[in-house]
């Protein structure tokens, strides 16, 4: 049973993650990283991480990914592109020549490298208690200080948002960096 | 009978990979950033796969804040697109090279 949702999960992972990559149509593409973004939520349920799995369909595939359709139908690029021309030459053989180089490293490290066994101060994720509660446990006793510097984060990733997106009063455009230009 | 951790770092580098080289190919800024959010994903995934199999939480509260700092990500990066594209109207990362030296 555990076998059959991995192996599920993995199928509509790797498609999204190809469909991404190989859409024409940058809504399809969204719509590819969201298969991606359910698969990779089944396998943390599968794992144990309910609380995370909860927060990825919300965050990611409810609020980010409508951001990017939001974004792409705000800017009208929805329009499919040539994929068949390459702007750059070898430039697509040199990438899968490097993303071979990654999987190899990657896969190297794994066998010649381990992690040494000896646990960390945060808690056991099996035992008693439901995993929100230790997830919470950990979040607001140790990694206390962490989590309120997110929220100062989140504050900074605002304001920048709408300096960024805001019309100056004179009809340019503030912080594009192109005044310099005019 | 449950899957072997190793099976899942496998599944995650392979989506790392992809995401990877879909960033190195693709010209659309906005495509460009979605892999890096296949990226992104994979990783998570390492971190709650090395969480089960270590029996320590700290993993997941490692993707709790890798979630809420890509989010921020998103937020300043589509804002920034947006800007650029309020100058011209092409979606390829070769025309925005305003900065080249």
């Amino acid at each position: 049973m555990d076998w059959v949702v991995f192996v599920v999960a993995a199928v509509a992972m790797l498609t999204g993650a190809l469909g991404v990559v190989l859409a024409t149509h940058p809504v399809h593409s969204a719509l590819m990283l969201v298969l991606t973004l359910f698969g990779v939520a089944v396998l943390f349920v599968a794992q144990q991480a309910h609380f995370l799995a909860a927060v990825q369909i919300i965050v990611y595939a409810g609020a980010i990914v409508v951001l990017f359709l939001f974004v792409i139908m705000l800017l009208g690029v929805d329009r499919s592109e040539n994929l068949s021309r390459e702007p750059l030459p070898g430039q697509r053989t040199v990438a899968l020549l490097a993303g071979v180089g990654v999987l190899a490293g990657i896969f190297l490290l794994a066998r010649t490298a381990w992690v040494s066994g000896a646990h960390s101060v945060a808690g056991a994720a099996s035992g008693e208690g439901s995993n929100i509660e230790k997830l919470a446990r950990s979040l607001f006793t140790r990694y206390l200080l962490a989590f309120e510097t997110t929220s100062v984060l989140l504050v900074i990733a605002v304001i920048g948002a709408v300096v960024l997106a805001r019309h100056s009063p004179s009809g340019g455009v503030r912080g594009s960096g192109d005044e310099v230009t005019q | 009978m449950s899957v072997p951790g190793a099976w899942y770092l496998g599944l995650a580098a392979i989506v790392f990979t992809i995401g990877a080289v879909g960033l190195l190919t693709r010209r659309n800024v906005l495509v460009m950033f979605m892999c890096v959010e296949l990226m992104l994903n994979a990783v998570n995934l390492t971190f709650v796969t090395f969480a089960r199999m270590l029996d320590d939480i700290g993993g997941q509260v490692v993707v709790f804040f890798v979630l809420v700092v890509a989010a921020a990500e998103v937020v300043v990066g589509l804002a920034i697109i947006v800007s650029i594209f309020r100058r011209r109207t092409s979606a390829t990362a070769d025309d925005i090279s305003l900065l080249k030296g």
